[in-house]
This record gives structure tokens, C-alpha cells and sequence, in this order.
């Protein structure tokens, strides 16, 4: 637990550093506008206590973050970054979920069917569409599968291109028609590299001892696979699942972007081509908070799930 | 008729060197509620003799030939069910390592109401009763507490002793222990041994034990039969091959057996040179190279097994002359 603390402020000073040092443009001047005299700006630095040294300018931040959670307002739209953010959450989470649960219905039956014919056909197919899906950039695929299927420009108009996104409890029809792209961009990266790693991991379990104790016993071979082949083969499989969900539900920056959906991760770009330096720091912690109780979640889930495993 | 019968058992694996031939010619027999030894080196064939008893040598690399009578059955021809329904039921093994053989992540009790359920269906409450008195049996203490453990919280001796309950859950007509003995601590070797032989006298199975050990063998089987590279090089009761050996192979396994009033560690004989490599075995008697009696000929022709006593076979010429006229005869 301690370390996470120590995780999230090293991240946070990080990202306040980098901005420090090499600011993109001056936060009073994007206060104020470009029209400002150089009494006003002054003014503004002086209230927003942009004239104090860094750490001080850290200190204030920091405090506000841990007593209120207060991530302070951006610098363009003068409106509170934890609410920008929290208003694009459901987005970003609707398209991890989505597309995890999706990469996981690929992964698990393609990866158990690889392990049980090692070194077929279907076994060297997997390998090569991994191949091919971790080595095809998300925006390519994503734009690939704009121009084939979106209904305003595609080829073969099925679903909602591009900024059709609508919130789930609006229209549940529509959002799932409007994410159905970005999930399965989004799972194939994923679904490959998954189905890999269940099938390897299967094929060392299956060959090993307790596995032939299994069918000593005279167990079926469905329930050799399943009950003692996958239940120990899924156990590190699910604690790498957790951390990559956790890295995705803090904003995908790339799929967000192409399917122009309104979540944290485009927030993050648009804060970084403005640069908005409080909403960059709100993203960013954001997304290092999730992958901190991703860290956490992981390893409570291996230890649950492995009883020689204890805290 | 005999509960088990091997007739010219050969097992071979296609590897990437080419053919292994890791069983060649193996015949045996073991009647009900007999004990019988299988003694070899590691590599000699006897752990895939006793797997492909229970078909888990099957696979598309392995190419197995001969017969495999159980109860006048031949398991070798047996389909995938047929085989499932007598593995557990009727012929139950025990391997090696009781730590690698058990799953780590499931508990005892569910291990061994798993083996119980696979063949009756029994409610899960009745097979946990029964898996209670089977842990009971096995000699573990309390174990109404005990079958909520995972196996690496049990000592290796314990561990080893839910192996025995796992397979004797269903009475078993044939036991198989392979190399049961081999990953435990000295102390604990000989009450494993101890259980297993009041487990057989009290349940009338047969028991095939197989080790590399023919001090753990000697002291309770009635048969043995000794390999060597796959084959049988010599085979007979208790007292004919522990007490009147053959076999130059057999007597070097003798000579090697460290005694608490024998000679001290360093004035024991082993055995020169080391085992040959299965994908090219040395031509004729495979163990000629190792032999301090081989003659010229011994390379050219692969001796038969043949009588010199009662029930007492031996594969050596040289050693067994008389051998050779009887398989002319």
C-alpha cells in the first residue's frame, strides 16, 4: 500500500516537472487570453500562484488533490478537471469493459484449442493474426474499419462512424452499436497475444505430473483440460488481464481519438494540444490511480486464486 | 488365468533423432494378490512399461505393440473410454513425486472425492465420508481437518500417503506404485513401503512396484523382473533373483546396494560405465559394454531369455550357457 502512495506522487511530480521545465505555452497567458497587457498577466500569476517556485506551485496542487480531491480547474474551459473527468468516464470504461470482455470470449476457446494441437494448422493461424493485429497500429485498424462499416463513409455502411457515441443509460441500442468498432479494434491487439499465452501456459500445464494423476484417475479428458489443465493455466493469465483492464479504463487514447468518442484518454489529448496543464495532470493521475488498483487488484486476485501464495 | 499379462510388450517413441525404442520385448505375468518388482536403471524402460499399462504413454509419437492382458482384456486395444473407465477403477497408480503428482491448487479432500466421483455417482457428501476413512486408512491423523489442506502444507511422507488414498479409493484389482519411495526422506521410505504392503494384504490387490532400488523391492515382492534398455534381462522369484543371480547386470545392481554391516560407501561395486543412450543401443546384449564377462560374440546377437530354473529366466550366454540350449531346443 505504501508503495502505491509513493507511485501515484512520484507520477504526479513527474508530469508537474516535465510541464515545469518545458511548458508549451504559459499557463497566464492561456488564462487570460492573447490580447492580455503585461499588468494583467502579471495579475493573474500572482493569484494563481504561477509566480511561486515549483514546489511551492507542487505543494498547493498535492494538498488539494489528497484533502478534496481537487484537481483544480483547466486552464481552458475554466471548469474543474475532476468533473471533465468524471463526465468521460463512462465512455472510456464502457470501451475497456467492452473490449475486454470481448478479447477474453476470443482468447480463452482459441488459446484451449491451440494447446490441444500444438504446432497445427489453426495452431501457426493464431500465431500469424497475433502477429499481424500486435503489429497493425489500433488507429490503422480503427480507420481500416471506418472506411469498411462506418454509415457515413464506409463501404458497407453497418454501424455509427465516427462521434456517434451515446451513453449507455440514453440509448443502450446505439451505444452498443456505436462501440461495437472500437471494441473489436481494441480486442484483437489483445485477443492474439491473450490466446498465445493461454495456449503455452495450457501446454506446459498439460504435461505436467498432476496432470497425469488427473487421468490416472480415469477423469474425462473434457474435465482434465477444464478442472485441473486451465484452472492452473488462467491463474497468471488473470492477474497480466487485470493490469492490462486497468491500464485501459484510465482512457484509450488511440481508439478514443479515431472513433472520436468523448472519454478521458481524448480529454488527455486535448488537454496536451492546449496545453492545460491542470487537465494533463488530472489525466494522468487518473490513469495512474487505475493502474495502481489494477497492481492491487492483481495481486489480491493470485493470491486468492493460488493457495501456496500468501501476503 | 493371470490379472495381468505382458506378452512382447514393445513401446517406442518417434523422436526427432529417430525411433526410441523404449520397451522391446517385455513378457510378464502377475497373478492376483501377488507382489511383483520391477528393477532397472533409469532409462531401462520400466516406468513406460508401467504407463503404458495404464494407456498414459498414448499419443500420436508413440507406437505400441504386443499384448497387455488385463483379466484376459488387452488394454493396448482398448478405445479412450474403455481405457477411462478401468483407470482409477480397477488398475490405480502411484507415481514418484508426491508434490508434482498432486494440484496445487485444489484441496486433498476434493482430490480424492474427485477419483470417487469419476467412477460412481456418489453425492458429495457420501464420497467426502469416504475420503475421510481412506485418509484414516492411510494413516493420517484427523483427518476430518486434513481434507481441507493443499498439498504444500502436508509433509512429503503425507503427501505420498493421499497418493495411496487417491488411488486405493476404488479398490483396485492392480496397484501400481512407480518409484513410490524414491522422492521421500530415508526415515519415512520404509513406513510408505510398510503401508503399502498392509494396504495389499488387507485389500488383496496386486501390486507392481517399480524402482530403481532393489533394496526397496527385496523386502517385500514375490516375483522380479530386472531391465535393462528396455528389455527383460532377467526375471523370477524373489529368492532366485535376489539370492541366486544370474545376470552380470542383476549382480552389479547387488553389489551396489549399501548394507548397515556391509562394506562403508566407498568399498561398494559399482556398476563401470553408464547407461546407453536409447537412440542408438550398443548391438547384441545391450549391457556388453558395462560387462566384465562379455565375450566377442555378446555384440553380435540379442540373447534370449531363457530358463535355468523353475520360473528363473536369464538373458546372458555367457553366464547362463545352459541357456542357450534350452532356447535351441
Amino acid at each position: 500500500m505504501g508503495w502505491s502512495a509513493l507511485l501515484l506522487v512520484l507520477v504526479t511530480l513527474l508530469t508537474f516537472l516535465v510541464f515545469y521545465v518545458l511548458p508549451s505555452a504559459d499557463p497566464a497567458l492561456l488564462r487570460i487570453g492573447r490580447h492580455a497587457s503585461p499588468e494583467q498577466i502579471a495579475e493573474v500569476r500572482a493569484v494563481f500562484g504561477l509566480d511561486e517556485p515549483f514546489y511551492t506551485q507542487f505543494w498547493i496542487y498535492a494538498k488539494d488533490v489528497v484533502t478534496e480531491f481537487d484537481l483544480g480547474y483547466s486552464y481552458y474551459s475554466e471548469v474543474a478537471v475532476r468533473e471533465e473527468i468524471f463526465s468521460r468516464l463512462p465512455a472510456s470504461v464502457s470501451v475497456a469493459l467492452g473490449a475486454f470482455v470481448l478479447w477474453m470470449a476470443i482468447a480463452l476457446p482459441v488459446g484451449v484449442l491451440t494447446a490441444l494441437k500444438p504446432r497445427s494448422r489453426s495452431d501457426r493461424a493464431v500465431t500469424g493474426l497475433t502477429l499481424f493485429f500486435l503489429s497493425a497500429p489500433t488507429y490503422w485498424l480503427g480507420l481500416v474499419a471506418l472506411f469498411l462499416f462506418a454509415r457515413d463513409i464506409g463501404r458497407f455502411p453497418l454501424v455509427g462512424g465516427a462521434g456517434t457515441y451515446v451513453a449507455l443509460s440514453e440509448d443502450p441500442k446505439a451505444w452498443f452499436e456505436s462501440l461495437i468498432w472500437p471494441w473489436i479494434v481494441l480486442a484483437l491487439a489483445f485477443a492474439g497475444l491473450y490466446a498465445r499465452m493461454i495456449g503455452e501456459n495450457l501446454r506446459d500445464t498439460l504435461s505436467q505430473d498432476y496432470i497425469r494423476t488427473a487421468r490416472a484417475k480415469g477423469l474425462s479428458e473434457r474435465r482434465v483440460i477444464l478442472r485441473h489443465g486451465l484452472r492452473a493455466a488462467l491463474t497468471p493469465i488473470v492477474t497480466l488481464a487485470a493490469l492490462d483492464l486497468g491500464l485501459l479504463l484510465g482512457g484509450t487514447i488511440l481508439v478514443e481519438t479515431v472513433f472520436n468518442i468523448p472519454g478521458v484518454g481524448r480529454y488527455a489529448v486535448e488537454a496536451i494540444q492546449n496545453g492545460d496543464l491542470p487537465a494533463i495532470q488530472g489525466t494522468v493521475l487518473f490513469g495512474a490511480i487505475f493502474i495502481v488498483l489494477a497492481i492491487l487488484a492483481a495481486d489480491i486476485l493470485y493470491a486468492v486464486l493460488d493457495p501456496r501464495v500468501r501476503y | 488365468m493371470a490379472l495381468l499379462e505382458l506378452r512382447g510388450l514393445r513401446v517406442a517413441f518417434r523422436t526427432r533423432e529417430g525411433l526410441v525404442q523404449a520397451v522391446n520385448d517385455v513378457t510378464l505375468s502377475l497373478d492376483r494378490g501377488r507382489t511383483m518388482g520391477l528393477v532397472g536403471e533409469s532409462g531401462s524402460g520400466k516406468t513406460v512399461t508401467a504407463l503404458t499399462i495404464l494407456g498414459l504413454t498414448r499419443s500420436e509419437q508413440t507406437e505400441a505393440a504386443g499384448e497387455a492382458l488385463f483379466d484376459g482384456v488387452d488394454l493396448l486395444r482398448l478405445s479412450g473410454s474403455e481405457l477411462r473407465s478401468l483407470r482409477g477403477r480397477r488398475i490405480a497408480m502411484v507415481f514418484q513425486d508426491p508434490l508434482s503428482s498432486l494440484h496445487p491448487m485444489h484441496r486433498i479432500g476434493w482430490q480424492i472425492d474427485e477419483a470417487i466421483r469419476a467412477h460412481e455417482g456418489t453425492s458429495k457428501k457420501a464420497a467426502r465420508s469416504r475420503t475421510v476413512q481412506l485418509l484414516r486408512s492411510v494413516g493420517i491423523q484427523d483427518p476430518e481437518a486434513r481434507v481441507d489442506s493443499y498439498p504444500h502444507e502436508l509433509s512429503g511422507g503425507m503427501r505420498q500417503r493421499v497418493m495411496i488414498a487417491i488411488a486405493l479409493a476404488l479398490s483396485p484389482d492392480l496397484l501400481i506404485a512407480d518409484e513410490p519411495t524414491s522422492a521421500l526422506d530415508v526415515t519415512v521410505q520404509s513406513q510408505i513401503l510398510e503401508l503399502l504392503a498392509r494396504l495389499q494384504s488387507e485389500m488383496g490387490m496386486a501390486l507392481l512396484i517399480v524402482s530403481h532400488d532393489l533394496g526397496v523391492i527385496a523386502e517385500q515382492t514375490d516375483e522380479i523382473v530386472v531391465m535393462y534398455a528396455g528389455r527383460v534381462v532377467e526375471q523370477g522369484t524373489r529368492d532366485d533373483v535376489i539370492g541366486a543371480a544370474i545376470h552380470p547386470y542383476t549382480r552389479g545392481l547387488l553389489d551396489s546396494i549399501p548394507h548397515v554391516d556391509g562394506p562403508r560407501v566407498a568399498e561398494l561395486t559399482p556398476i563401470p560405465g553408464a547407461p546407453p543412450n536409447a537412440v542408438s543401443l550398443p548391438s547384441g546384449c545391450a549391457f556388453h559394454p558395462r560387462c566384465v564377462h562379455a565375450l566377442a560374440s555378446c555384440a553380435l546377437k540379442v540373447p534370449d531369455l531363457a530358463l535355468v530354473g523353475s520360473d528363473h529366466r536369464v538373458a546372458c550366454p555367457v553366464m547362463a550357457p545352459l541357456a542357450v540350449d534350452s532356447s535351441n531346443r
